[in-house]
């Protein structure tokens, strides 16, 4: 087309200057403003007392439940292994005090699987196991070996094992790994301490990620209202070449997969797809700092950074709290409550899960505990939908939740479908902004489900 | 620890908003051409707005217990629909024809349809429309109180008289209740959308399809095309009325197209048409078309491709 070769005249200047307004405008996907919230924001990770037992869950990632190796009334020092990994995807547990073992029994988790847990009784001397050694790393083996055997598991959340994403066995082409630490969800500041508090650690990790993974450039994604962790991040990235730190804007849900790396990248995952698709791992920054730990000192996974907030904590605090311990220690430690209880939730309130009592342990994925109100539990009724389009506007991928109830309640697969069910990252931004409180997302869950049994029911 | 916890699926925290408070929202937007209808009118206009609010609400909660739902009074929105039915009411119209004209638009036209969120059409417009052709209630017009005139602004342009566009921006003119003080409407429409109840694309592309298209049919005098958008109810129809959540398209391109055929109808309405007046039209026929309007606009879905 036109080749206009004068850099300075006032046409080519606007069409620039167009073209980068229109790309930063097509540069954001949708979202909404959740409350911050983040009281626990400037306190610095404090341990915790160490508990008088912990409960270590088989089952703390993404995958085949780890078979456990220990028997009642062994002795077992920190960082002991518990249990180990089985198949392909699985994460090994590693004891979280040094004690005794007490138990190996079913426990339910919050997402209804009921999986063997072992329980340790602390002897409270918290003595590391002798054979914990810092790892040789020479190639791409060692580290991915490392990984694996270190126990660590996507710490935001998800749980995914960290060796199998970055490519286990197969060695991947990674042209970005992404950082994760928007941290949008309200009260949640763990990853952002870490961030100022481990950049050393992560920067280790970095380091040893770009040597031995075939990673070409490194992009640490923060919130714009997380000054402190950005300073930290532009530290660690002055120094090194192939990392960078994007500033994102302050937006649920920022955080999610899809849309850090559409902000980061501009490259779009396919529904269905994985980063890795267009060529890019998510890793969230507390998982990252993780690994630097591992990797420096061998102590595998066996303590974390969480946040434990809500309006019914006495005192919010970001808590180092050993795997397993029971949430009830964890509020104790936090000066218990200070008004009646309501809601307790792994996680942040936008895709926190609600736990039914709080003998539950500290998960390797728990990056809060939140503890709501009655008051704040409490949600309004539904009332009728006004057909406001706020749920389709608002979705970050353009999905209409209207519509996919409308096509739930009439068992009409292709009307879920078509309407963008499948794409749905559960984020809960069409529920949270609905003014008349529709169960949207509630519903795109089942969509979803509904849709897979179709799936299943045709393939047979 | 014994005591019970809830349980339920995430999110667990709501932003707030309710129907009732976006009702409000659009209650206080209404205010200033209240106000400046009553300021224009006289004290009748009181009695048509009361007793119009009142026979929606009383008609809504009547209807609820007859079919034993769960009551919606609450919600406010038979409040919005009696308030914008008096608007475009002339102050001087019969009392229990404003009443009729109320219940008409709750029950026939929102209730029997399902209630809130299911009325295919707007039930304020519908009602005007409904009342212009069993009564002939627009075409008896009210008129200022000190006003020399006899004839509506539209009827005078029809005729090729000339008006005074201050005492149409300021709605010193005949009309209903609430439709003539453009200033008020712009001032309620702009709270409207500060308050992001609603967005620019219905109104900016209603009034502006109107504004081009009479620019264009009166010779490019500016004076008459701003006549034009500035009389009948088009400020109070592009703001208040199109912009009904249940009745218009939510995506932004939907609401695009929605504004510009309103529009063209209106225009066409006016120009040709038998009628001077032809915005309630024109909303009425886009409310019609909306849900095909809706299924044209999806919004684009993100790496919706599949692979």
């Amino acid at each position: 087309m036109y080749n206009i070769n004068l850099k300075n005249d006032v046409f080519s200047r606007i069409l620039i200057a167009f073209k980068k307004g229109m790309s930063k405008m097509a540069f954001k996907l949708h979202g909404v403003n959740v409350p911050h919230r983040k009281n626990t924001a400037n306190m610095p990770p404090v341990r915790m007392n160490i508990p008088k037992t912990v409960t270590l869950p088989m089952s703390m990632h993404i995958g085949a439940p780890a078979n456990p190796i220990v028997k009642v009334g062994d002795h077992v020092d920190v960082g002991t292994l518990v249990a180990e990994a089985v198949g392909a995807v699985s994460s090994p547990v590693y004891a979280s005090v040094s004690g005794t073992v007490k138990g190996i029994s079913d426990i339910l988790l919050s997402n209804g699987n009921t999986v063997p847990a072992v329980t340790i009784e602390s002897d409270g001397e918290m003595t590391v196991d002798s054979k914990i050694t810092p790892p040789t790393i020479n190639s791409r083996e060692d580290l991915i070996n490392a990984i694996r055997l270190s126990g660590i598991v996507g710490l935001g959340g998800a749980g995914f094992p960290t060796y199998v994403k970055f490519g286990g066995d197969k060695p991947l082409d990674i042209e970005e790994l992404i950082v994760n630490g928007a941290e949008c969800e309200p009260y949640i500041t763990s990853d952002s301490v870490t961030m100022t508090e481990s950049a050393e650690d992560i920067s280790y990790a970095l380091d040893m990620l770009t040597k031995y993974l075939n990673i070409n450039k490194v992009i640490i994604g923060i919130e714009k209202n997380k000054p402190e962790a950005i300073k930290s991040m532009e530290k660690v990235a002055e120094t090194r070449e192939k990392v960078s730190v994007k500033v994102l804007p302050s937006m649920y849900p920022q955080g999610g997969e899809k849309v850090i790396v559409y902000h980061t990248t501009g490259k779009k995952i396919p529904n269905g797809g994985l980063p890795i698709n267009v060529g890019c791992v998510v890793s969230n920054s507390s998982t990252v700092a993780a690994i630097g730990k591992y990797l420096k000192t061998g102590m595998p996974l066996v303590e974390r950074c969480i946040t434990v907030d809500g309006g019914a904590v006495k005192e919010p605090k970001n808590v180092i709290a050993p795997i397993g311990t029971s949430l009830n220690d964890v509020f104790e430690f936090c000066g218990g409550f200070k008004q009646e209880v309501g809601k307790v939730l792994y996680g942040g309130p936008m895709m926190g899960i609600a736990v039914p009592d709080t003998s539950v342990p500290v998960l390797k994925n728990t990056n809060a505990v939140i503890a709501l109100t009655e008051k704040e539990a409490k949600l309004p009724e539904p009332t009728p939908c006004i057909k406001c389009g706020a749920c389709v506007n608002h979705c970050p991928f353009g999905i209409n939740p209207a519509a996919i109830a409308k096509a739930y309640k009439n068992d009409d697969i292709e009307g879920m479908e078509k309407a963008g069910a499948t794409l749905c990252m559960e984020c809960g931004c069409c529920s949270f902004i609905c003014p008349t409180n529709r169960p949207l997302v509630q519903t795109n869950k089942l969509a979803k489900l509904a849709i897979r049994n179709a799936k299943v029911k045709e393939a047979k | 620890m014994d005591t019970k916890l809830h349980l339920s699926v995430s999110p667990h925290i709501h932003c707030g908003n309710s129907t009732s408070k976006v009702m409000l929202d659009v209650i206080i937007a209404l205010l200033p051409a209240t106000v400046a209808g009553v300021i224009i009118f006289g004290f009748s206009s009181i009695g048509v707005i009361a007793v119009t609010v009142l026979a929606a609400m009383i008609s809504e909660f009547i209807f609820n217990k007859i079919v034993k739902k769960k009551q919606t009074v609450g919600d406010l929105s038979a409040v919005v629909t009696g308030l914008l039915l008096a608007l475009n009411l002339p102050a001087n119209i019969p009392l229990w024809q404003a009443a009729v004209g109320a219940v008409f638009a709750i029950i026939i036209v929102k209730c029997l349809f399902g209630g809130i969120g299911n009325n295919l059409v707007n039930p304020a417009i519908t009602a005007r429309v409904f009342m212009l052709v069993a009564f002939g209630s627009m075409t008896k017009a009210a008129f200022p109180i000190d006003s020399a005139s006899s004839a509506t602004p539209l009827v005078e342009l029809a005729e090729g008289k000339a008006v005074s566009l201050t005492d149409l921006f300021l709605g010193n003119i005949g009309g209903a209740i609430g439709e003539t003080c453009a200033l008020a409407l712009l001032i309620g429409g702009i709270y409207l959308l500060v308050r992001k109840v609603i967005t620019w694309q219905i109104p900016l592309c209603f009034i502006g399809t109107v504004f081009v298209l009479s620019l264009l049919l009166e010779g490019f005098d500016f004076s008459l095309a701003l006549s034009q958008i500035l009389s009948g109810g088009l400020f109070i129809g592009a703001f208040f009325m199109a912009t009904d959540y249940v009745t218009s398209p939510s995506t932004p391109w939907g609401k695009v197209i929605f504004g510009i055929g309103a529009g063209i109808v209106t225009v066409l309405i006016r120009f040709y048409g038998n009628y001077p007046e032809g915005v309630s039209f024109a909303i009425l026929l886009m409310n019609v078309l909306n849900p095909y309007i809706e299924k044209w606009t999806p919004r684009k879905l993100f790496g919706g491709e599949k692979k």
